[in-house]
C-alpha cells in the first residue's frame, strides 16, 4: 500500500465526468476515486454536485462526458441494473422506497424470491420466503422495525433511512454508497447507521459517504473527497485533516490534490 | 437464502446494551392494527354503506331482494366491475384510463360485426374483442411509458379517438341481426348462474391473485407508489406499465364484448361516460389516484355500490338524473376520505 504501481486500481473510479442539465453543468469534469474497503467520504457545499455524481456512479443517470472505473476497467452504466450486477449498491439521498410497499418488499424490490415448481413459472412471489430473508438481515443490521410487513409510509423519517441502508449493505458486493444517511437520524440510530458502514468496511466493502457532518466524517473516513463546483478541488487523508481544513477546502480557499501515493 | 449478510461484528450492539428498548408487544399490535386499518378501511366503509343501503333497499321495495332482482343487478355489474377490475390496476400505476367507454364500444362493435359479416362464433369474436381491447391498451401504453405522456392525456386521445372509430366503422348504426347465441355472455347461463357473473368472478378472482401474490403484481404497485424508485431498483418500468395498459385494454375489450351480448347488438354509443362509473368503483373501493394503493376486493364492492344504487333507484322509482347526482356525491364522498387519509399519514411520516 505504498507505491502506485503496487496499489490496486480503484475499485470504483470516475474521471472527467461532466453531467449538463439544460444550461445547468452539475459536473464540470469531476474525478473521483475510492479504492479497496476504504471509506470515503464525499463533501462539498449544497449544489456541490455530490448527489448528481453519486446518480451517475450508480447508474441511475447517464452523464455526458468522462467515464467510469470498476476495478480499472472502464464500463458503461446504462441502468442502475448494470452498477448492481457490479456490485455497487446505492442508497439515495430522496432514499427511493416504494412507499406503500412493506419493509420486506422492498428490501428485495427488483430481486425477488420466487415459489419453486409451477408457482415461479407463473411468477408468484414466495412472500414467506422474503418476510423471513428480511426480518433476519435487518435484525443482524440491528435495524429495528415493528414488523416486515408494515409499509415503509408507516414507519418513521429515521426507521425508512435505517430500512433504505441495510437494503443497500445487504445486497453490495463491492461498494456502498450512502448519499447523506443520516440525515434524518436521531444520535442512536446516526450511531447505527455508523456501526453498519464500519462492518460494511470489515466485511471488506467500500464505502463512499456523502455528509455535511464535518465530525463526523473525520471520524469515520479513511479519506475525504471534496467537491466545489462540479469538481474534485481536494483530497485528503481523514487523518491529516482537520474540520477547519475541510471547511477550507470547501469554500474553495483550499486547493489541494496531491498524489494517490500520499493517500494511501 | 439468497441474502448474502454481513459478518456479525464482535462491537456490542447498541439494542443489546440496553440503549434503545426493543419494541413492545403493544407497540407491534399497535402497528400491525394501524397498517390493516389503513389498507382495509376504505373497503370497509364502502362494503358498510353497502349492507345499509341492501338492507334499507329490501325494506323500501318488495321486489330488491329476489334471487331475479340479485341475478339482475349481478349481471349489470358484470360488465362495470370488469373494466372497474382494468381501471383499478391501471389507478395503482398512479394512471387514469379515460378511454374505458370508447375502447369497450369498439369491441363490441367489432365482435358484433365478425359474427354478422364473417359468421365467427361468439367464441372466436370474443377473442377478436379482447384483441382489440388490448390493442387500444398497447397505443396507451407506449403513450404513456413511452413518449412518457401523462396518463390523462394519453387516455383522453384514445378516447376520442376509439369513439371516433367505432362511427367510421358502423357509420353510426348499430350492428343488428346477429344470432341469439351472440347473447351466451350477457345473457345466457351456466348451472343457473348468469353466465356473466361467472366471468365476472374468474376476472376478479385472477386479477386479485395477479396483484397480491406475483412479481408482476408487485410492480404494479411499485411503480404507483414511487415510478423513480422502481426503475432503480431494476425494474423494467416502460414494459412492466405498457403491460399494465395491455392488460387494462384486453379486459375493457372482454368487458365490451359482454355488453353487446347482453344487448345482442353492437352500439356505437355504448359506454359513453362509462369511464365514470368506473373510476368511481374502484375509488370507492380504495383505489387512490395517487398511485401505489387498491385492491379488486374494494373495487368490486364499489362496483355493486354504484349498481344497487341504479337498481334501487329504478325500483324506487327515482328519476334518473337524481342517480347520477347520488353517484357524483359518492364519488366526492370517496375520494375526500382518500386524501384525508394520505394526509394522515403523511403528517405522521
Ligand atoms: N434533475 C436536475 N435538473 C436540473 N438541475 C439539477 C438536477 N439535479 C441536480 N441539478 C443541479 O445540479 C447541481 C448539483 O446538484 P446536486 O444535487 O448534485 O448537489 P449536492 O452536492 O448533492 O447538494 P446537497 O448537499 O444540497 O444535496 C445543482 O445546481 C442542482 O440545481
Ligand atoms: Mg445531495
Amino acid at each position: 500500500m505504498s507505491t502506485v504501481e503496487g496499489a490496486d486500481p480503484p475499485v470504483l473510479e470516475a474521471r472527467g465526468i461532466v453531467k449538463r442539465f439544460g444550461h445547468v453543468e452539475a459536473l464540470r469534469g469531476a474525478d473521483f476515486a475510492v479504492h479497496r474497503g476504504e471509506v470515503v467520504a464525499l463533501i462539498g457545499d449544497n449544489g456541490a454536485g455530490k448527489s448528481t455524481l453519486i446518480k451517475v456512479l450508480s447508474g441511475a443517470q447517464p452523464h455526458d462526458e468522462g467515464e467510469i472505473l470498476i476495478g480499472g476497467r472502464p464500463e458503461r452504466f446504462s441502468s442502475p441494473v448494470d452498477a448492481r450486477r457490479a456490485g455497487v449498491e446505492t442508497v439515495y439521498q430522496d432514499l427511493a422506497v416504494a412507499d406503500d410497499l412493506s419493509v420486506a418488499a422492498n428490501l428485495y424490490l427488483g430481486r425477488e424470491i420466487m415459489l419453486g415448481g409451477l408457482g415461479g413459472l407463473l411468477g408468484l412471489l414466495d412472500k414467506r420466503a422474503m418476510r423471513r430473508g428480511a426480518a433476519e438481515a435487518l435484525e443482524q443490521l440491528g435495524v429495528r422495525i415493528p414488523r416486515v410487513t408494515t409499509p415503509i409510509a408507516m414507519l418513521s423519517g429515521g426507521q425508512r433511512q435505517s430500512v433504505a441502508v441495510a437494503r443497500a449493505v445487504i445486497w453490495a458486493t463491492s461498494v456502498v454508497i450512502l448519499d447523506e444517511p443520516t440525515a434524518a437520524l436521531g444520535v442512536v440510530q446516526t450511531q447505527r447507521v455508523l456501526e453498519v458502514v464500519d462492518r460494511a468496511r470489515d466485511a471488506g466493502m467500500s464505502v463512499v459517504l456523502v455528509s455535511h457532518n464535518m465530525p463526523q466524517v473525520l471520524e469515520i473516513a479513511d479519506r475525504v473527497e471534496v467537491m466545489r463546483l462540479g469538481r474534485r478541488t481536494a483530497r485528503f487523508r481523514a487523518a491529516d485533516a482537520t474540520t477547519d481544513d475541510l471547511v477550507a477546502a470547501m469554500t474553495g480557499a483550499l486547493v489541494t490534490e496531491p498524489e494517490d501515493a500520499d493517500l494511501r | 437464502m439468497p441474502m448474502r449478510r454481513p459478518p456479525r461484528s464482535d462491537r456490542p450492539d447498541t439494542a443489546a446494551t440496553g440503549i434503545e428498548p426493543a419494541l413492545g408487544t403493544r407497540d407491534r399490535l399497535h402497528a400491525r392494527l394501524q397498517e390493516h386499518l389503513a389498507s382495509a378501511v376504505s373497503e370497509f366503509t364502502a362494503a358498510t354503506a353497502l349492507v345499509v343501503l341492501v338492507i334499507a333497499l329490501s325494506f323500501a321495495s318488495p321486489n330488491f331482494l329476489t334471487a331475479d332482482n340479485l341475478f339482475n343487478i349481478g349481471s349489470q355489474t358484470a360488465v362495470i366491475a370488469i373494466i372497474a377490475v382494468a381501471q383499478t390496476m391501471v389507478i395503482i400505476t398512479k394512471g387514469i384510463d379515460l378511454s374505458v367507454g370508447s375502447v369497450a364500444a369498439l369491441a363490441g362493435v367489432v365482435g358484433a360485426i365478425v359474427v354478422r359479416d364473417l359468421g365467427f362464433s361468439v367464441w372466436e369474436a370474443t377473442v377478436v374483442a379482447i384483441a382489440v381491447g388490448a390493442a387500444a391498451g398497447l397505443a396507451n401504453g407506449l403513450l404513456v411509458a413511452g413518449a412518457r405522456l401523462p396518463p390523462f392525456i394519453a387516455t383522453l386521445g384514445m378516447m376520442s379517438a376509439g369513439r371516433g372509430l367505432v362511427f367510421i366503422i358502423t357509420g353510426a348504426v348499430g350492428v343488428y341481426s346477429l344470432p341469439e347465441s351472440f347473447q351466451l355472455l350477457g345473457n345466457g347461463q351456466i348451472a343457473g348462474i348468469p353466465f356473466a357473473i361467472v366471468i365476472t368472478a374468474i376476472v376478479a378472482v385472477s386479477a386479485a391473485f395477479m396483484l397480491s401474490q406475483s412479481r408482476f403484481g408487485q410492480y404494479v404497485y411499485a411503480m404507483g407508489s414511487n415510478m423513480e424508485a422502481a426503475r432503480r431498483s431494476g425494474i423494467a418500468v416502460r414494459r412492466n406499465l405498457t403491460a399494465v395498459y395491455v392488460l387494462a385494454g384486453a379486459l375493457v375489450g372482454l368487458g365490451g364484448m359482454v355488453a353487446a351480448s347482453r344487448v345482442n347488438s353492437g352500439q356505437p354509443n355504448y359506454g359513453i361516460g362509462l369511464e365514470l362509473d368506473v373510476i368511481a368503483a374502484a375509488v370507492i373501493g380504495g383505489a387512490s389516484l395517487f398511485g401505489g394503493q387498491g385492491r379488486i376486493a374494494g373495487t368490486l364492492i364499489g362496483a355493486f355500490l354504484i349498481a344497487v344504487v341504479r337498481n334501487g333507484s329504478v325500483l324506487l322509482g327515482i328519476n334518473i338524473h337524481y342517480q347520477q347526482v347520488i353517484v357524483g356525491l359518492i364519488i366526492w364522498a370517496a375520494v375526500y376520505f382518500d386524501q384525508y387519509r394520505r394526509r394522515r399519514l403523511e403528517a405522521r411520516g
